[in-house]
């Protein structure tokens, strides 16, 4: 399987337990900070991805809950937490 | 409003080691885990060493479900287009008690968390604590899904974030810098198929390193490690390096093109990915770490920024463990004397300044400082590589002297600048 398989089917291996709300937001009137750009290359599940605006989005389903965009972009801009008990990625290999 | 004597907030490794050394002594220990089941949430490379925390928990390891023991070390310089592989098998790595193993958490984490159940433990999964309670500067216990849960200590044990930590203000929320991200497939493959491309006898396994263009010369590098049904394999990378874009690439596209690369890409041929995973990483060290004890709180494992990369072995979890054990020994102590109080706590970090633990992290302090060195990852994968070519290469006319071949790359402002690089490296 040398050849690239896309992150969408990637992330469709692992089990997700899908909750209603999302646990990461963009703090409202933040998605233009240029912090938030990083994001885009730092996530390792993709969910992150600039608009037509010139915006930052975040599609939060697929989220493997590594804490790597709060670190990289920091809680001036972001509204970090972990998904409720019980939802969220559970990782079966780990 | 429920009492215990210890609650273990997250069952990870530290979580884990903690509650199953109280539970032994005979304390009332909750752990809360925001996941299904332990390791849940849970991510490595991964492989664990034995040695360091054998005799902290003696009676785990001959049933534990642990992968293959590793007996063969190799680490590549990975150039753009070639790559020099250091091999390495010693008759000690054959030989038990075995050093390290493969491991996959979601695995052994469950394992070891029915153990501390069977010491007595009480293990709440599906359980995320949201806040801390805090009485006179102390902590008193948490809140989780709206229930209010006291304990005379509280050990947070919540991972690289720590929120518990966070909270309870003995840390400041995580900076870039002192982090690297990891994130890696899980390849099913039959063990004979393992066996053979990796020159494994029976439960063998084998671990690699790779640096250089696998993070397009960011600080970090590929790893694969035979488990014994499938590879791990996957990039580790600094956070920093990789949000400042130099060169722009983004973290997954960093690990297909590693899984193309022809020295990979026949390891995993026939393979079937069946998970993908990632997670955050400690890499600060010891001038990163937070407080490791408050009124009524102890931090072990990652929260504690307990994780260290020295370029040649990358080291969590045994740190985990161990600082788990050592927070449950401090409980321990603090109990004789009935004062969880901060002094009555501070018996933990004395117990880590003794051990192992912070020892090492004192001994690799400037570590970090040294490997961030962007030389390392760029320009002697390369220099390695064309001298190999070129040493190999047998031209169509006349071939020059090998050392004349060798002395070309190393012009006095290269060998000053690797005295340079020399000189940083030996503070490792």
């Amino acid at each position: 399987m040398s050849e690239a398989m896309g992150l969408k089917a990637k992330l469709g291996l692992n089990v997700f337990k899908h909750n209603e709300t999302a646990h990461i937001v963009i703090k409202p009137g933040m998605e233009k900070d240029p912090r938030l750009k990083r994001a885009i290359l730092v996530c390792p599940a993709g969910l992150y991805s600039e608009n037509a605006a010139g915006g930052v989005e975040l599609t939060i389903d697929g989220c493997l809950e590594c804490g790597t965009c709060r670190l990289a972009c920091g809680i001036e801009v972001l509204d970090w937490n972990f998904p409720e008990g019980g939802t969220g990625v559970q990782f079966r290999f780990g | 409003m429920e009492k215990f004597d210890v609650i273990v907030v997250g069952a990870g490794l530290a979580g884990l080691a903690a509650a199953y050394t109280l539970a032994q002594e005979g304390l009332e220990v909750l752990v809360l885990e925001r996941g299904d089941y332990a390791g849940a949430k849970n991510v490595t490379g991964g492989r664990l060493y034995l040695n360091p925390v054998r005799d902290l928990l003696p009676d785990l390891w001959k049933k534990a479900p642990l992968e293959r023991f590793i007996a063969h070390e190799e680490v590549s310089l990975m150039a753009k287009e070639r790559s020099l592989t250091i091999r390495y098998s010693g008759g000690e790595l054959a030989e038990e008690p075995y050093q390290s193993y493969s491991i996959l958490r979601a695995k052994f984490d469950r394992w070891m968390a029915k153990q501390a159940e069977r010491k007595g433990a009480m293990l709440v999964t599906k359980s995320r604590v949201d806040e801390v309670i805090m009485e006179n500067g102390n902590v008193v216990g948490v809140r989780a899904a709206g229930d209010e849960l006291r304990a005379d200590v509280v050990i947070a044990c919540d991972g690289v974030l720590s929120f518990v930590a966070e909270k309870a203000g003995l840390r400041k929320p995580g900076k870039a810098h002192d982090h690297a991200v990891g994130f890696k497939e899980i390849i099913e493959l039959d063990p004979a198929v393992i066996e053979d491309r990796f020159n494994l006898e029976g439960e063998e396994g084998a671990a690699r390193l790779f640096m250089g263009e696998v993070t397009r010369g960011k600080f970090g590098g590929g790893f694969l490690y035979t488990n014994k049904e499938s590879i791990s394999l996957g990039v580790v990378v600094g956070i920093k390096d990789l949000m400042e874009g130099k060169p722009a690439v983004n973290a997954p596209q960093l690990l297909d093109d590693f899984k193309a690369r022809p020295e990979i890409a026949r390891l995993i041929r026939g393979g079937q990915t069946v998970e993908y995973g990632a997670h955050a990483i400690p890499e600060g060290g010891y001038n990163a770490m937070g407080k490791l004890y408050g009124g009524g709180i102890l931090v072990a494992g990652d929260a504690a920024g307990f994780s260290m990369n020295i370029g040649v072995t990358v080291r969590g979890m045994e740190y985990a463990l161990a600082s788990g054990y050592y927070a449950a020994q401090a409980v321990l102590q603090a109990k004789e004397k009935g004062d969880f109080s901060a002094a009555g706590l501070s018996v933990y970090e004395k117990l880590l300044n003794d051990s192992f633990v912070l020892k090492d992290f004192k001994t690799f302090k400037h570590a970090l400082t040294a490997l961030e060195n962007p030389r390392l990852f760029t320009v002697y994968p390369e220099l390695a590589g064309n001298i190999m070519r070129d040493l190999y290469e047998v031209p169509d006319g006349p071939k020059k002297p090998l050392f004349r071949t060798v002395k070309q790359y190393l012009t006095l402002r290269e060998m000053w600048a690797m005295a340079g690089d020399m000189r940083k490296v030996m503070k490792i």
